[in-house]
């Protein structure tokens, strides 16, 4: 063997036992998981813990004439019954929402959606506290409810929010209506309305991103312990951004930040559920404080799917112009956006509509106009963002049917009309209509890759001959191809426009390795499940040269991890990942300067090859970075201190922009409704990529999450305000039979601002899958003269359109 | 979702679950796989204050031929159900029929016994028994006594169990050889209810029908025995025509609720959709 097979040989070898960026390294905390030693906070049992429950509201909107506690106190076992006449005096009875609103923790006057929390029972056990919320005694008058939001701005409409009927300018300014909440607009009006004027050809179509939830497997809870002597609370939940919830938990109680300790074990799902804060959390707080003993909330299915953040319920009347050719000039867009009873949207505080003006999707449209107007109505608040940066899969669902919408009246080919529009690879960084700065993309290489692997012309070929069989009635099945091409914008984000009740958007890595080279690394994020300890670790393991076995990853717990804004909006990777290798590349300096020391040359001699320095043409003369180690602590070079560790607080320079091309291939049997998927490719690029394992297995999650809301997934209410199908038993949540199988693909354009080029990943398959199956049903139908049809796409919904185009017999 | 308060009894003979239930009265439910009565107590829309669970019973496990029926204990599971070479030979729609509910984890425990008595529309046996033509043996203080499937879903939740009955045997009448089954069923995911099923039984002489019996399940408060739609069909060769108006008389009887699995008129041709793909499977698996 020559010396250089030998040397490269090696390299590899250590290369590959570092397991760091680009390795399909498996999750480390799928030992404990799959082995069912997962430590969740229904898990915790503390001594003298109580268990907490909600006297719910059975009514969409009424007035409360009394509350009567004395029975349920009268049970053996019940200690305490709060109500918001207990909270008023400590000024609880009312919570300030992400949003700039507030929200009730205990309904004081009037409840305003079915299963609101009107009282807090506290008993001895889980099983005393559900019986005694029977015997709580609630008078109401029912008040008449509006759960359609179109009718929400109506003059005579009842008004719903009385607490603030004579405030007529919000968080996010004026209000036309006493529920009306905010109107939001961006981009040029006029320069718009004059394309629309003289354009050659123009769609309009109300397309609704309809209200579903998140419904993460484990749902909201939390046990809050108070010690009286000490004057110190801690409070274990499921907390997405465990930090701002000490912050908040702060400011509204009045303890000092530090003797509040906040920590979220783990975490069994979130997609946006578990960012917003709760009335279970602040009961079970005020609960402990009162009784100075732990007091336990853990919020059963039909609460979780029924009262904490829904998301979505957005109506969103789009429209483009473009030029008989192809070419889209315009884009405008109205969003009626319900928010339900209060505003707790999840967004950065001066986004009232999240990111919606990403709307322009991958596309150089040269204006645009949005226009946001956030109405009230009898339903459950929230509106977070379901496994997607906010409000990013409404806005890529907006572009994307509207593509599809356009290319049928020009009666052009929906992949040939994007591919005409695709913002160029050479226009990056990209200004768009509606303010931002896409950093990098390659977007007509993608498509191309996308449509020939899946073949995409033999695929329209063979739905044009399924078509004339269909007419000549020899099939009842009917083909549909979707497209989506997405792009998303996450890693919120620069301090300039992003910050949740004022705290910036920064976030943090703390790295500190051991005399004898491992390393313990805090993060200010919170895995709910993405696998933040297997991938941290592999980032650390590239800058640093150690194996990512040896790297211990802890988030979570608010006394030990530095401060961050938590873990939402595939924020992970693109800014505590950053905070991560800059906090990396700062312990690696200092190493250098050891490294140097030991071996006895100049710094600038060194060079860094896979787990050590070696000096430059001189190979055989090098410090591992374990060996440096050891002499940071014990031989540090004269005059340095001691250690090596480091810590980084990331502002990101910009958002970064992952984008992806899918399609969707389903065939539907008209005669039931039942839409099958027979092929669903998604070629995703978010940049650099750290662990494809992880990516992949992100995406499949992504897209199942994708299927279950275009396909069927919802929280209905009927006209009283009663929601609908609030269990498992009927809320669509797709098992491994039902969801379609995956095939994943990738490019790889690096972000250019972004320390390792990364841009995160876990949720472009939702957002990018939505629309492609809502593209496919669409597709589908296209051909009979269907029109639009509305999500969700399941199956009696279906039929009902084959009913109205008389296809069946 | 935490039921209320109840107390849990284990008899471990027929006799005495029949004393405690008609001791106890109104108050008191047998459960058996309890994955119908365990969701609704944890919903609070069932809180029974005795559980009187027949799992300790000897003698309600089994299926064996006996004269001319196969009679299974009301405790087999549908696990057990979907398991056994004899009714795969005699009576293949009950295991095509148990596959299709729910999911292996409750197929274990879940038995046909509790799917019949419940009274549950949802539940997929009873429009499967009638269908067949199942008896039901109910033992009560006097002894047992048997009674149709056919007669005994009186609306949903009741039957015609009297205080203290326990339904302990199921009878199902050997079909005869060559005869031809399929059960249809349109869900929206796994453990799921039916929007609508079908079973159907026929047999065939050439290519005329001899006999054809259908059942329906959950487009009613009760499952339904489509008797007019079978007789439309006895007869004929299975012809579109007859075909047709078999589907129409079905889909007549129908009433089914509007949920989320769809509105009412959706649920009541889908009852008709599924009827014609078990006829045509049925038919396509007779053996004249």
């Amino acid at each position: 063997m020559n010396e250089q097979v030998k040397i490269d040989l090696d390299r590899a070898e250590r290369a590959e036992k570092l397991q760091g960026m680009g390795c399909k390294r498996k999750r480390v905390e799928d030992i404990r998981f799959t082995q069912g030693k997962g430590s969740y906070v229904d898990d915790l049992k503390l001594p003298g813990m109580v268990f907490g429950d909600f006297v719910r509201s059975p009514h969409a909107h009424a007035r409360i004439v009394s509350i009567d506690t004395s029975r349920a106190k009268a049970l053996p076992g019940v200690i305490a019954v709060l109500t918001a006449a207990d909270l008023k005096p400590l000024g609880l009875h009312y919570m300030p929402t992400l949003a700039g609103d507030v929200q009730a923790v205990l309904a004081e006057e009037k409840v305003l959606f079915q299963n609101q929390e009107v009282a807090f029972v506290i008993a001895e056990d889980r099983y005393i506290a559900s019986d005694a919320t029977e015997l709580v005694d609630v008078e109401y008058e029912a008040l008449p409810c509006i759960v359609d939001p179109f009718r929400s701005m109506l003059p005579d409409a009842p008004i719903l929010r009385e607490d603030i009927k004579d405030k007529m300018t919000g968080a996010h300014g004026p209000r036309k209506h006493p529920n009306h909440i905010f109107e939001w607009q961006i981009g040029d009006k006029q320069a718009t309305d004059d394309v629309f004027a003289k354009a050659d050809v123009t769609i309009k179509e109300m397309l609704v991103d309809h209200r579903t939830h998140p419904s993460p497997l484990e749902t909201c809870q939390s046990v809050a312990s108070f010690d009286k002597v000490k004057g110190e609370l801690t409070l274990w939940g499921t907390f997405q951004a465990p930090h701002v919830i000490r912050t908040v938990v702060s400011l509204i109680s009045g303890l000092p930040e530090h003797k509040i300790h906040v920590i979220a074990p783990d975490i069994g799902g979130g997609f946006g559920n578990k960012v917003g804060a709760y009335a279970g959390y602040v009961c079970s707080v005020v609960g402990s404080i009162v009784l100075g003993v732990p007091v336990k909330w853990v919020e059963d299915r039909m609460e979780n799917l029924s009262t904490t953040s829904f998301a979505r319920d957005y109506h969103m009347t789009t429209e483009l112009a473009a030029t008989k050719e192809g070419k889209i000039v315009g884009m405008r867009v109205h969003v009626l956006a319900d928010h339900g009873a209060f505003d707790a949207c999840a967004d950065p505080s001066k986004w009232p509509a999240g990111f919606m003006n990403i709307c322009t999707g991958s596309y150089d449209i040269p204006v645009a106009h949005l226009v946001v107007d956030g109405v009230y109505t009898n339903k459950a608040s929230g509106g977070v963002a379901y496994r997607c940066s906010f409000r990013v899969t409404e806005a890529v669902f907006a572009i994307e049917r509207a593509i599809e919408v356009l290319a049928q009246k020009l009666g052009m080919d929906s992949a040939e009309l994007r591919m005409k529009n695709f913002i160029r690879a050479e226009q990056f960084p990209y200004q768009s209509a509606l303010g931002w700065e896409y950093d990098s993309g390659n977007y007509h290489v993608a498509m191309q890759k996308a449509m020939d692997t899946i073949g995409y012309r033999q695929l329209r070929a063979e739905q044009a001959e399924k078509r004339e069989a269909f007419k000549r009635g020899e099939t009842r099945e009917l083909m549909g191809i979707g497209i989506s091409f997405f792009t998303e914008i996450v890693g919120a984000g620069p301090a300039k426009n992003c910050d949740i009740l004022g705290v910036a958007m920064f976030d943090s890595a703390e790295i500190r390795i051991h005399p004898t080279g491992s390393v313990i690394a805090r993060m200010g994020t919170k895995s709910q499940g993405q696998g933040h300890e297997t991938t941290y670790a592999q980032i650390i393991a590239t800058e640093l040269g150690i194996p990512a076995d040896d790297i211990m990853i802890e988030e979570g717990n608010t006394d030990t991890a530095p401060y961050g804004l938590g873990t939402y909006g595939s924020r992970s990777t693109p800014v505590a990942g950053a905070a991560t290798a800059v906090a990396a590349r700062k312990i690696k300096a200092k190493a250098q300067m050891i490294a140097a020391h030991m071996l006895e040359v100049h710094e600038g001699d060194l060079e860094w090859d896979i787990d050590r320095f070696r000096v430059k043409g001189l190979p055989e003369k090098f410090k591992t970075m374990k060996e440096i180690a050891w002499s940071a602590y014990n031989a540090p070079p004269p005059n340095m201190e001691p250690g090596l560790e480091a810590v980084n607080y990331y502002e990101p320079p910009n958002m970064t922009y992952p984008f992806g091309a899918y399609f969707c291939i389903m065939d539907i049997d008209v005669d039931t409704g039942v839409a099958k998927t027979r092929r669903f490719y998604a070629l995703d690029d978010c940049g650099t990529r750290i662990n494809p394992m992880i990516i992949e297995g992100q995406v499949h999650g992504g897209l199942t999450e994708a299927f279950a809301c275009a396909m069927g997934q919802e929280i209905r209410y009927d006209e009283m305000g009663n929601v609908m199908g609030a269990s498992f038993m009927d809320f669509f949540l797709p098992t491994a039979v039902e969801t379609p199988k995956w095939e994943t693909d990738f490019t790889v354009t690096p972000s250019p601002h972004h320390p390792i080029g990364a841009k995160g990943v876990g949720e472009s398959p939702h957002v990018g899958g939505v629309p492609c199956f809502s593209n496919a049903v669409n597709d589908a139908y296209a051909f009979l003269g269907a029109g639009n049809i509305q999500m969700p796409h399941d199956a009696w919904r279906l039929w009902k359109v084959g009913e109205r185009l008389g296809l069946h017999a | 979702m935490i039921p209320g308060t109840f107390a849990y009894h284990r008899p471990t003979t027929i006799d005495s679950a029949v004393a405690l239930l008609i001791e106890l009265g109104e108050d008191a439910r047998p459960l058996a796989g309890g994955h119908s009565l365990i969701p609704l107590m944890k919903t609070r829309l069932a809180s029974p204050e005795h559980l009187v669970d027949l799992t300790g019973i000897d003698g309600l496990n089994g299926i064996e031929r006996s004269d001319g029926d196969v009679v299974i204990g009301a405790m087999t599971t549908q696990h057990s159900l979907i398991g056994s070479s004899l009714l795969s030979e005699l009576v293949p729609i009950v295991r095509e029929t148990s596959l299709r509910i729910a999911d292996p984890q409750i197929r274990y425990k879940g038995t046909l016994g509790g799917n019949c008595a419940n009274g549950d529309p949802g539940n997929d046996m009873p429009a499967l028994m009638q269908c067949l033509n199942a008896r039901y043996v109910l033992t009560g203080n006097e002894g047992p006594r048997e009674v149709a499937a056919r007669d005994f879903y009186l609306g949903a939740y009741e039957t015609a169990l009297a205080a203290g009955e326990i339904l302990t045997a199921v009878r199902i009448p050997i079909p005869a050889p060559g005869h031809g089954y399929a059960y249809e069923k349109l869900k929206r995911k796994v453990g799921d209810y039916a929007t609508a099923a079908a079973a159907v039984m026929i047999t065939m002489a050439g290519d005329t029908c001899t006999s054809a019996s259908i059942g329906l399940t959950n487009v009613a408060e009760t499952p339904l025995w489509a008797e007019e739609a079978g007789r439309l069909l006895v007869g004929t060769k299975l012809d579109e025509g007859s075909i047709a108006s078999a589907v129409a008389a079905a889909e007549a009887i129908t009433d089914p609720a509007s949920d989320m699995r769809g509105p009412a008129d959706y649920r009541t041709k889908m009852a008709g959709v599924m009827l014609r793909r078990a006829l045509e499977r049925a038919r396509s698996r007779a053996k004249a």
